[in-house]
């Protein structure tokens, strides 16, 4: 599949090149790439989700390396691998139910009591797979206690593998099923990204009111559509877009916001915080969400949030599933964030005149970073395309979307 | 604003002129008790004890005023100078008036003499930071003994002679509290003139006894009360306003204590009217049609305007520009000079509240150099007269920064404090030296002062945030380089001035560390500093800060992350006014400046197509206001205060005449 090598390489020098620019963008191709990478992984009779699952887990290394900063590729790589383990569940929970039908419906209990039989023992693993997704814990696997569900993650796969090679009559069937059901999987995330944009902006309409004035920064497409829902619903509002010196993707949203027909205003970067107090909401993007309810988003986002905060101004952030980052961030104001070039604030050579290099005495850096880590507690309220969440909640959230085993790649 | 402030004077004549005729009588009940000065003068000195408690109440901080007494006696006998009659012989008749009180009053003067030792205590902190005054009042209290040779002084050295009539006048020092303090006082307080002999002949028997108390008191008022007689003068000095004189004995009230709490809160009221509004409201659509009928600079104003700041000036740059270049040999009404700078301020050839202000204030100079009074006229009338269209006409240019309107303020008063006998060109030479006492003393002075302190707050290894330009932190970071302290600097910038790089630029060619960046950045590059320095416009009296805009941003960031934020900013941009918010009152910039974006040449096209689109607005502020919780230290010229001291400096000095 040399093919797929090659696109790949492609996207790797993309993302490492920075051709690709926001998260839903990279997101989607991302998601596409996996697809081509799974339809064209030639998968074993045995094992096969193991097959699938190191597939996607090599390439998402690759494109992950080529970009740690951008965390949507990190996301979308684990959303896939949750998706291949989750049809691989599903597959065998199948196969087990065929199963279990065979013998009396004690099993249940048997399973329930511990018991050691052979089939028991297979339910057991399918149970505890189940809870390994963090499906809703019944009071009983709550008692059940702590060790089972430490070993679960490695007996997820295994097992279900041991069980197809027992049950070798129904795989034919099986192998093709899953790879089928994996990609149909994946095409339902790719319609979800793409489709991101409504479910948040269809929220629109309970959070805006009339007359409302609303601060913006950077240049997000959520943001906007979120913005121009509420506008067809009628309503009439202003909006104040910082301008987010020195890329400008102010001026971006605001020619935007205003072909649309709002009323928009823009204001230069450092009159947030006198423009704050007659502000009733301020509306970002993220760029990703962090585990801990912390956001990563355009640089100047802390300093709006600082003065929302302030100014007790509610402070919103719009994010759809695939910015969702099941990582807790450790420093992030440096460890995630990216320095662009100078030449965005000094012109090459502006001042190469007076800086006396021979003297060794006086020295120039230029600090250019793209993006700004606002903490959970400046963050009032996250929409996503489930709904509205408060920060303290995004790590059950994420839970939904990723299994435990894929969070260290 | 010019406008305004004409306004407001109107109201203050009429009111002059309702109760002059009242005044009459008591003046020449008065002259009496002149006569027999030194017993009254007693009666008088043991006034100030009870007044001063009171005092003491209403703010511990204050100085208690114990010259009042004798101030008040003297202003009783100032008293006769409102009566109508030709402004030349009022004059006179205060000063020699003045010259009497100075000789009876030579122990209390001498008493006065010895503020600094005697004041200790009270003042030292303040006083011994600011060189200044100290030597003011010194200055003062030599001359109060010969207090006879003032006139006679002040024809020989016209710049001191404001200061040698001052102190000749002692005895009416108690008359500028009732200035300033001023009309509402005088309305409320009718009743309590009837009382005030009484009191007086009360207070006769117990004189003797307190006298001692009292005498301490004086000294320690004295300093303090100098200052005030600074405006006193100034309002005999302009017979336009002479009506106001009646004032004075209104004051007397702080003779029975029992008043002197209203009148202390009377005083403050009246201050907070004297503060000049600064800014006309451009949402008034009748005064901004008068006001354009006067004129000169023909503005348009911009279409496109931000619904929130319609009361704002706004205008179309760069159109008229040439206009008014050319007008420049055809000039009638406005001085060239003064031209010269108010088109600077339209073309932002001069930025920077200390480069505008020394601007304005040379303009000035120079237009008074030139200046004759035309005949039939006074001096002192008509030169105001003019310096109000220049200034009317310097924010038809741009409007004024608080610090200017201060330094307006100065101006005015010394024009107005001219005395009388001056000659034109003694008038003319006492005015220019004071504008260039105020340049020296209250700009370049401070600022050293301000350097000297700001250094020691600087060590070794620490990492020096500061955000645009302040040349203050321009110069302290270059003198804390050149004493050889090893430091890094962060320097933030902000579209669309980007000031910042000029700083940078400064402070690189000398060889500092620097950082740049955008503001945007602040949270990141706010965790390497140590400290952050900033310069102000003005910071007023409930602590705000009113700084180029940004600053309130990169205070906050700095709270945010527990950096100190010591403010740099010299006294004389202490201003009365309180400010809430950045909204209420600013400036507004060019919008063009936010709309161009340097690096898309193609997509600023566009953007300039879009500006006919009523939806879009760009908006371009200039200043922000940081709240007072954010600044850790103001350094000033009477060295580093915390921001909840700003209201008692500028209630202190200001009285004193000190700060201007």
């Amino acid at each position: 599949m040399p093919d797929v090598q090659s696109m790949v390489a492609e996207f790797v020098n993309k993302l490492r090149k920075r051709k690709i620019e926001g998260s839903q963008a990279t997101a989607k191709c991302t998601v596409e790439l996996l697809r081509s990478v799974i339809s064209h992984q030639r998968v074993p009779h045995a094992n096969q989700a193991a097959a699938l699952i190191d597939a996607v887990k090599a390439v998402g290394q690759q494109l992950v390396a080529a970009n740690p900063v951008e965390l949507a590729v990190g996301n979308v790589v684990r959303r896939v691998l949750h998706i291949i383990r989750e049809e691989d569940l599903s597959l065998t929970t199948a196969a087990m139910a065929g199963l279990d039908l065979l013998d009396a419906s004690d099993d249940d209990d048997i399973d329930n009591c511990k018991g050691i039989g052979y089939p028991a023992m297979s339910a057991a693993v399918v149970a505890a797979a189940a809870r390994s997704t963090l499906r809703p814990p019944s009071l009983q696997t709550l008692l059940e206690g702590t060790p089972e569900s430490a070993t679960v993650p490695y007996t997820s796969s295994s097992g279900a593998d041991s069980e197809s090679k027992s049950k070798s009559a129904d795989k034919s069937s099986l192998t093709r099923k899953l790879k089928h059901d994996v990609i149909e999987g994946v095409n339902q995330l790719i319609q979800e990204i793409s489709g991101c944009h409504e479910q948040i902006a269809e929220q629109a309409i309970e959070h805006i009111h009339q007359n409302e004035v609303i601060l913006t920064l950077g240049s997000s497409r959520t943001v906007l559509e979120f913005l121009c829902a509420a506008k067809e619903k009628k309503r009439s509002f202003r909006v104040f877009v910082a301008e987010g010196a020195p890329r400008y993707q102010g001026h971006l949203l605001a020619k935007e916001l205003v072909a649309r027909g709002l009323q928009t205003t823009v204001i230069t970067d450092s009159a947030v915080f006198a423009m704050i107090s007659r502000v009733n909401m301020v509306i970002i993007g993220a760029h990703a969400v962090m585990a801990n309810g912390g956001v990563i988003g355009p640089v100047g986002v802390n300093m709006a949030a600082l003065a929302a905060k302030k100014h007790a101004v509610p402070f919103v952030v719009l994010a759809g599933s695939h910015k969702l980052c099941p990582l807790y961030p450790h420093n992030p104001e440096v460890l995630l964030n990216e320095l662009r070039s100078p030449s965005e604030l000094l012109d090459f050579g502006e001042f190469s005149d007076c800086l006396d290099f021979g003297a060794g005495s006086g020295s120039l850096q230029v600090v250019n970073p793209t993006f700004d880590y606002v903490p959970p507690n400046l963050v009032s309220l996250f929409i996503t395309d489930t709904g509205g969440h408060n920060p303290s909640y995004m790590y059950r959230l994420i839970a939904d979307y990723y299994s435990a085993d894929d969070l260290v790649m | 604003m010019d406008t305004r402030r004409g306004a407001l004077a109107v109201p203050k004549v009429r009111r002059v002129g309702f109760f002059t005729p009242t005044e009459p009588p008591p003046e020449s009940s008065q002259r009496p008790n002149r006569s027999q000065s030194g017993p009254v003068e007693a009666t008088t000195s043991s006034s100030p004890l009870s007044d001063s408690p009171s005092g003491n109440l209403i703010s511990p901080v204050l100085i208690p005023p114990s010259r009042h007494h004798s101030d008040n006696l003297t202003s009783h006998a100032a008293a006769p100078v409102p009566v109508p009659g030709p402004a030349a012989f009022r004059r006179y008749l205060a000063h020699d008036r003045s010259l009497h009180v100075g000789s009876y009053n030579a122990p209390d003067s001498l008493l006065g003499t010895s503020p600094p030792s005697s004041n200790g205590e009270f003042s030292e902190d303040s006083v011994s930071l600011f060189g200044f005054q100290r030597s003011d009042s010194t200055k003062l209290s030599a001359s109060f003994p010969n207090g006879g040779f003032d006139l006679t002084l002040a024809v020989r050295a016209p710049q001191e002679s404001e200061t040698i009539i001052e102190t000749a006048s002692a005895s009416e020092g108690k008359k500028k509290i009732a200035e300033v303090s001023g009309k509402s006082e005088s309305v409320t307080t009718k009743p309590q003139k009837e009382k005030e002999p009484k009191s007086l002949k009360d207070k006769t028997t117990k004189a003797e006894r307190r006298a001692i108390q009292e005498a301490q008191r004086a000294a320690k008022a004295a300093a303090k009360g100098e200052g005030k007689r600074h405006a006193d003068e100034s309002v005999e000095a302009n017979p336009g306003k002479a009506a106001k004189k009646p004032q004075p004995k209104k004051e007397r009230p702080p003779i029975s204590s029992s008043v002197s709490e209203k009148t202390a809160v009377a005083v403050e009221k009246e201050k907070r009217m004297d503060v000049p509004q600064t800014q006309m409201q451009y949402d008034d659509k009748s005064r901004v049609d008068k006001a354009k009928r006067r004129a000169v600079v023909e503005q348009t104003e911009t279409k496109n305007k931000v619904e929130l700041f319609l009361h704002l000036p706004q205008y179309e740059r760069g159109s008229q520009l040439p206009n008014l270049s050319s007008n420049f040999f055809t000039l009638d009404t406005i001085h060239h000079a003064v031209y010269k700078v108010g088109l600077q301020h339209l073309a932002g050839d001069i930025s920077g509240d200390n480069a505008r202000c020394i601007a304005m204030l040379q303009a000035f100079e120079e237009a008074i150099k030139d200046y004759t009074t035309p005949p039939m006229k006074d001096l002192t009338m008509d030169l105001t007269t003019k310096i109000n269209g220049y200034v009317s006409f310097l924010i038809e240019c741009r409007p004024l920064s608080m610090s200017m309107g201060n330094a307006i303020r100065f101006l005015k008063n010394q024009i107005r404090k001219l005395p009388v006998n001056l000659s034109e060109p003694e008038a003319k030479a006492s005015l220019c030296s004071d504008i260039g006492r105020f340049i020296d003393e209250k700009i370049i002075l401070s600022d050293k002062v301000i350097v000297q302190h700001a250094v020691s707050k600087i060590r070794d290894g620490e990492v020096l945030l500061t955000y645009g330009f302040s040349c203050v932190v321009e110069m302290i970071l270059l003198y804390a380089h050149e004493i050889g302290k090893k430091f890094r600097v962060v320097i933030v910038d902000a579209r669309p001035n980007l000031e910042g790089k000029k700083l940078l630029r400064r402070l690189v060619s000398r060889g500092l560390d620097c950082t740049y960046t955008h503001i945007n950045a602040i949270s990141y590059i706010m965790r390497e500093a140590t400290r952050v320095f900033l310069g102000a416009s003005s910071i007023f009296s409930n602590g705000t800060l009113y700084s180029k805009v940004g600053t309130a941003c990169v205070a906050m960031v700095a709270n945010a992350f527990s950096v100190p934020v010591i403010v740099c900013c010299e006294a004389y941009k202490f201003h009365e006014r309180v400010l809430l918010d950045s909204i209420c009152s600013n400036e507004l910039g060019d919008p063009d400046a936010v709309a161009n974006i340097p690096s898309f040449s193609t997509k600023a096209k566009q953007s300039k197509m879009m500006d006919n689109n009523k939806n879009l607005q760009f908006l371009n502020l200039m200043y922000d206001s940081t709240p007072s919780e954010y600044i850790s230290m103001i350094v000033s010229d009477y060295g580093m205060i915390p921001p909840t001291s700003i209201p008692v400096i500028v209630r202190e000095y200001r009285r004193e005449n000190l700060l201007l």
